[in-house]
């Protein structure tokens, strides 16, 4: 019993293995903490800070922050749904997300978090960024104008295929992710059994050949 | 530096008249009218901006152009993305769940326009007072009718969510084939409704057919003229609302082309720009610019088919045909008419669906070797739908031209203003209540597929302006 942490989320008693994090522990509570850019296969980095908490009074991201003994969590505030809420507004507004003919709509992340969140109708100008489309592989249509930079492409590419096709170029609003070659898509080892290939979010990395095969209202988003 | 990337596109705002239909009638010497136009914005630039998106896409995309039958565009941007995989034959049950997707279409969208937009003129006829010629008149003095509208409508609507997966806006129809089948449960909820919607059927028929004979003196010279008729045909000859070859007649019946194959339209039609129009002029390239226009929709396929392969409808059509002795029907009010012998033969069409084992196979999708371009064509409720693209190795679309429905009938409906223009106007300059009306029950005879057009009956937006030979206004009235 010892090696346990024990600490609160929302006034909940949750217990955490040493070197765990908050998301962690909270998510083998059973308690869910909203978030984009994490997955759990992956290396956290908290980029989307949709999973800001306050612990004990700061806000810390979730999936990064280790659980500590005796620390007390805010999670389901409605000062923390303003703040999530604004900051999917501002995702879906320095994109291009066109979820009436995206091949993902219904089984992408950013949509579900949307409906969560209970938005509605964008609250922000649209910035309409000029993004590129990459269809230059073979099984892979690279779609950046729907990219919301939350690097598991990134991560997934280095750590896990060991390839390093994606990284991120450029700094604040000019920040994108670029595939490792000068030219496209093909001219890298990108295959689509990569893991690379399997964990964006939203529509940026789709396998060809897989558009709307799933029936509308089956896909995964309905279900849940 | 994101401001230099801006870029405003401005449409002249005289002809930004949203939600109204605007008609310039231009006078002779005389006082005649020389020219009708109805001005039209079916500028959506479709065409333009889904070039670079995978091909994939299309159907889905597409289909956002029009909020008044999807269906349509979603299948016909299906059909060419079948050539581009390579695909020239569906499986049986990918071929079946889209025609049943299509006859759903067909069947609300013709109940909803019979029902709600025109029965008001057919039930008090168009001369009634506007103030009780209207769906609430039609509510109050026929509740039953108002009611089955609904009730047809809901039904074409569940059709099409069985199939496409949505009401509106659906993903069914995929490249090489269909993306579900139906359930047995699915099935029988449609098969416990269905002999309702075959009595409701014939009795819109009937409606549609009485005031039509009833009246025919009257409706023979009103908006009509001769003009040729073009519509996709089965190999047989039969009418087939979701695929066959082109066959175009002239207005004595005699073939101006037959069994043509689709993908070759270009060689046959040829799209003319007229600088006072945003919408394009089709005509048939044999014939000419001139006399090359043709009309599309209900009225055309019941006079180029050669039947119907449901018995109901077959019968019907013979009965239509019979009042011009067989030879094509060029009044323009027939419209409604051959439109409900369509309703009948889609609820026919829908039942014999619905009895198919096919329905239910598994084999769903095909793929065969990547082609780069695709035409895909299909008889939508207002007429012939043309689509056709071309991708790059890369997948994506290059070029896409669409020719919708309405546009086919664009002379049409020029033709019909001017006619009925013509009668009202004769050396007086002046536009009268009367000829806002008539113009009005002209236009929703093809059931158009503009904003202002969907409007209920009575209640068209119309602006019509009146210019002497010189080019001055002499008269401009607004109908709200
Ligand atoms: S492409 Fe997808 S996985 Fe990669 S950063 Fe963008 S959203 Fe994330």
């Amino acid at each position: 019993m010892s090696d346990q942490i024990t600490f609160t989320i929302d006034g909940v008693e949750v217990k955490a293995k040493p070197g765990q994090t908050i998301m962690q522990a909270a998510d083998d509570a059973g308690i869910y903490i909203p978030r984009l850019c994490y997955h759990p296969e992956l290396t956290a980095h908290g980029s989307c800070r949709v999973c800001t908490v306050i612990v004990n009074g700061k806000p810390q991201t979730a999936c990064t922050q280790p659980a500590a003994e005796g620390m007390i969590v805010e999670n389901d505030t409605p000062e923390l749904l303003e703040h999530r809420r604004n900051l999917v507004d501002m995702l879906f507004v320095e994109g291009n997300h066109l979820c009436m003919f995206c091949e993902r709509s219904g089984n992408c992340e950013l949509q579900a978090m949307a409906y969560r969140l209970g938005i509605l109708a964008p609250k922000y100008p649209y910035f309409y960024p000029d993004k590129p489309v990459d269809s230059t592989h073979k099984d892979i249509f690279l779609e950046l104008n729907r990219c919301i930079l939350c690097g598991r492409c990134v991560n997934a590419s280095k750590d896990v295929d060991g390839k390093g096709v994606f990284d991120f170029v450029g700094r604040s609003i000019d920040k994108k992710i670029a595939v490792n070659s000068d030219k496209n898509l093909k001219d890298t080892t990108m295959a689509v059994t990569d893991k690379a290939a399997q964990v964006c979010p939203v529509g940026s990395i789709n396998k060809k050949g897989t558009a709307f095969k799933i029936p509308y209202g089956s896909d995964i988003e309905h279900k849940k | 530096m994101s401001n230099s990337q801006t870029k405003r596109v401005v449409i002249e705002p005289v002809t930004r008249v949203e939600g109204h239909g605007k008609v310039s009638l231009l006078l002779d010497e005389n006082n005649k009218v020389k020219q009708a136009r109805f001005h039209v914005v079916e500028f959506r630039g479709f065409e333009r901006f889904i070039q670079g998106r995978p091909y994939w896409e299309v159907p889905v995309l597409v289909q956002r152009l029009c909020g008044i039958c999807p269906v349509s565009h979603h299948l016909a941007a299906a059909k060419a993305m079948d050539k581009i995989v390579g695909v020239d034959k569906l499986t049986p049950t990918a071929e079946k769940m889209r025609r049943l997707m299509h006859y759903g279409q067909m069947f609300q969208s013709h109940a909803l326009h019979f029902f709600h937009l025109c029965s008001p003129d057919l039930l008090f006829g168009f001369e009634a007072d506007p103030a009780i010629r209207n769906i609430i008149g039609v509510a109050v003095k026929y509740p039953d009718l108002a009611v089955q509208g609904v009730m047809m409508r809901k039904f074409g609507q569940e059709i099409i969510k069985a199939t496409a997966g949505k009401k509106i806006h659906g993903t069914g129809a995929i490249p090489g084939g269909i993306n579900k089948n139906l359930s047995i449960e699915e099935r029988d909820a449609f098969l416990k409704d269905i002999k309702q919607m075959y009595d409701w059927s014939k009795s819109a028929l009937k409606i549609a057919k009485d005031y039509t004979v009833q009246n025919l003196e009257k409706l023979k010279p009103f908006a009509s003229f001769d003009s040729s008729h073009l519509s996709l045909i089965r190999e047989d000859g039969a009418m087939d609302l979701y695929h066959g070859n082109l066959r175009a007649i002239d207005s004595t019946g005699k073939k101006i082309f037959d069994q043509v194959d689709y993908s070759k339209y270009l060689d046959y039609i040829v799209e003319e720009v007229k600088p006072w129009s945003y919408m394009k002029f089709p005509f048939i390239k044999q014939v000419g610019p001139k006399d090359g226009w043709y009309r599309v929709g209900p009225l055309a396929r019941l006079n180029t088919c050669d039947f119907i392969d449901t018995p109901l409808a077959e019968e019907a059509r013979k009965e239509f045909m019979a009042v011009t002795n067989g030879k094509p029907n060029n009044i323009t009010m027939a419209y409604h008419w051959a439109r409900m012998i369509e309703l009948l033969h889609s609820i026919e069409k829908i039942n014999d669906l619905l009895n198919d084992k096919d329905l239910q196979g598994t084999d769903l999708v095909i793929k065969g070797q990547k082609r780069y371009e695709g035409v895909g064509l299909i008889e939508a409720p207002r007429g012939t739908l043309f689509h056709h693209y071309k991708i790059n190795e890369n997948d994506q679309i290059t070029m896409a031209n669409l020719i919708v429905s309405t546009t086919n009938n664009n002379e049409a409906f020029n033709r019909s203003v001017q006619k009925v223009a013509a009668d009202h106007i004769d050396g007086v300059p002046k536009i009268t209540e009367g000829l806002l009306n008539h113009i009005e029950v002209a236009i929703r005879a093809y059931d158009p597929c503009l904003s202002c057009a969907t409007h209920a009956m009575g209640k068209m937006p119309l602006k019509v302006t009146l210019y002497d030979y010189q080019g001055n206004i002499v008269d401009s009235k607004t109908k709200e």
